[in-house]
């Protein structure tokens, strides 16, 4: 038969040598291992003082961003709910009213906007289909484990970026 | 013997349970630390500063689980089994010296528990013995696994200490003594056994391992085939005095191993040392000294050995370890034996 590959070895069975059948220089040897790894470099991160750096295009939990003047982007065009392949977005719209200048950018915005973490797969199409850079997954931070199913339902108190009251000052 | 030799000797006594059960308690915390080392991770870190209070974490989680016996288990068995491995475990430190002689006040204060004349024999009696703990813990269970797992500790102990016995019995042709206090002096300076018992000591070695269930040879608890063997139906406490006693174990053979084959508490240029000193009395304190600290760092040596090896080596086979054992350990003993003999009468013959 033809072989598939050049890298087969023909295996041969030959008698050991004293040296090995002592064992004691193959224990020798394999002390010397391990304690070559007593000295290594340790590959653990004590988590709650240190943490593990992640790639910038990590995608973790999602933001729901402000503009320069502090008001909401989002504009509930539902877009980033019809990209979602997992439907872990829902929102409802509402108008703004006068006076609400301040809070809302364009005239519609989201009266709730809701996002399932059980269901969101972190696949980042939101991010990619909002036209208003409205929403973003963050590279440094992850939804957390909770005890309760609907504590993964992240409401706009969860989501919306909190405002930058030290840049206001 | 006076009531103040008396009272010094119960002080010691307690003094060198006290060592024996510290040391026992931080092997665990070394063992932890040493095997997560070798694979490159921090290991315990939490309790107190490096951990060092993990064993106490560990005791306190080991009191406060369910203390469970099998409804089938013969109870009163079941519960002494862990009682006699810790017992005899604890015994055996009694003969070994720890070091000299102190003078304090004019008296002379020897650093050893019981100097018996037959240490050596005591020793390995009280050590055989462990393996009652284990049978009976094994027998009492009502478990197969569990009665297997005795079986293969009781016979794997009973193999060893063949081997054991017998290239020991090199070392007391060149001594002439069994009492440890004599070996022990005999080795003075850098005039250690080892030197002299190079195979012997391999052999004493590999069934220290042996008799102490450490891996290698560590078959009593196979968790792979036998669960957990002897101590498969054991939790709480108990099963903490199973695993206590094994530390207590390694401790005791490795100061025997100090004591036999490394000049136990001598160390080199010890009379340099001594004639240093003008006040004779302050010189052989400051040996004495010098000397129980060697002794420990050797046993540290041999403990940090027993958990090096245990954190290389697989487990052997169990037809493996009997061949081992019989048709190899035991003949090279016995080569051992005839050759110091053999050059025992050669000297004698040329000298």
């Amino acid at each position: 038969m033809e072989p598939l590959s050049n890298r087969s070895k023909k295996v041969q069975k030959r008698e050991m040598t004293f040296a090995e059948r002592a064992y004691l220089p193959a224990i020798a040897q394999g002390l010397g291992i391990t304690l070559k790894h007593f000295f290594k470099k340790k590959a653990t991160i004590n988590y709650p003082e240190q943490t593990r750096e992640r790639s910038d295009i990590w995608r973790g939990l999602h933001v729901l961003k402000r503009d320069e003047n502090g008001a909401e982007r989002c504009t509930a065009c539902g877009l980033c709910a019809v990209a979602c392949p997992a439907e872990a977005i829902t929102m409802i719209a509402g108008e703004r009213k006068a006076g609400e200048e301040h809070l809302y950018r364009e005239e519609k915005y989201a009266v709730t906007y809701e996002i399932n973490m059980l269901r969101c797969i972190f696949c980042g199409m939101c991010e990619e289909a909002c036209p208003k850079a409205a929403i973003f997954l963050q590279d440094d931070k992850l939804a957390p484990a909770r005890y309760e199913r609907d504590e993964f339902i992240y409401g706009k108190d969860r989501l919306v970026e909190p405002l930058k009251t030290t840049e206001t000052k | 013997m006076e009531s103040v030799d008396l009272i010094y000797k119960g002080i010691f006594i307690l003094v060198i349970f006290g060592i024996t059960l510290l040391i026992a308690t931080y092997s665990t915390y070394f063992e932890r630390k040493i095997a997560a080392f070798i694979q490159d991770r921090v290991g315990p870190n939490r309790a107190g500063p490096f951990g060092l209070l993990q064993p106490l974490a560990d005791a306190g989680k080991l009191f406060f689980k369910e203390e469970f016996i099998p409804a089938k288990a013969n109870k009163a068995l079941f519960i002494i089994g862990p009682g006699i491995a810790m017992l005899v475990a604890t015994m055996s430190s009694a003969v070994i010296p720890f070091g000299d002689m102190l003078i304090v006040g004019g008296r002379e204060i020897w650093l050893q528990a019981i100097d018996v004349n037959i240490g050596v024999l005591y020793v390995f009696g009280i050590v055989s013995l462990g393996v009652y703990g284990l049978m009976i813990g094994g027998w009492a269970s009502n478990n197969k696994f569990s009665l297997l797992g005795a079986i293969r500790a009781a016979s794997q102990n009973i193999s060893y200490e063949l081997a054991m016995g017998l290239s020991l019995i090199a070392v007391l042709m060149m001594t002439g003594s069994l009492s440890l206090r004599e070996i022990a002096e005999q080795q003075q300076g850098f005039n250690w056994n080892i030197w002299y018992q190079p195979l012997g000591f391999i052999i004493f070695l590999v069934c220290a391992f042996a008799e102490t269930n450490r891996t290698p040879f560590d078959l009593p608890e196979s968790e792979a085939e036998l669960i957990g063997g002897y101590h498969t139906e054991y939790g709480s406490m108990k099963l903490g005095m199973y695993l206590f006693a094994e530390y207590i174990n390694i401790f005791v053979v490795s100061a025997v191993m100090s004591t036999l084959y490394f000049g136990a508490y001598n160390f080199p240029f010890m009379e340099n040392l001594r004639s240093a000193i003008s006040d004779p009395v302050l010189a052989n304190n400051v040996v004495t000294m010098v000397g129980v600290a060697v002794m420990f760092a050797k046993i540290f040596a041999f403990i940090f050995f027993f958990m090096w090896v245990r954190w290389t080596l697989p487990r052997f086979r169990y037809d493996q370890l009997m061949k081992l054992g019989w048709q190899i350990l035991i003949p090279l003993a016995i080569l051992n034996m005839v050759l110091t003999g053999g050059a025992i009468l050669l000297k004698d013959y040329l000298f």
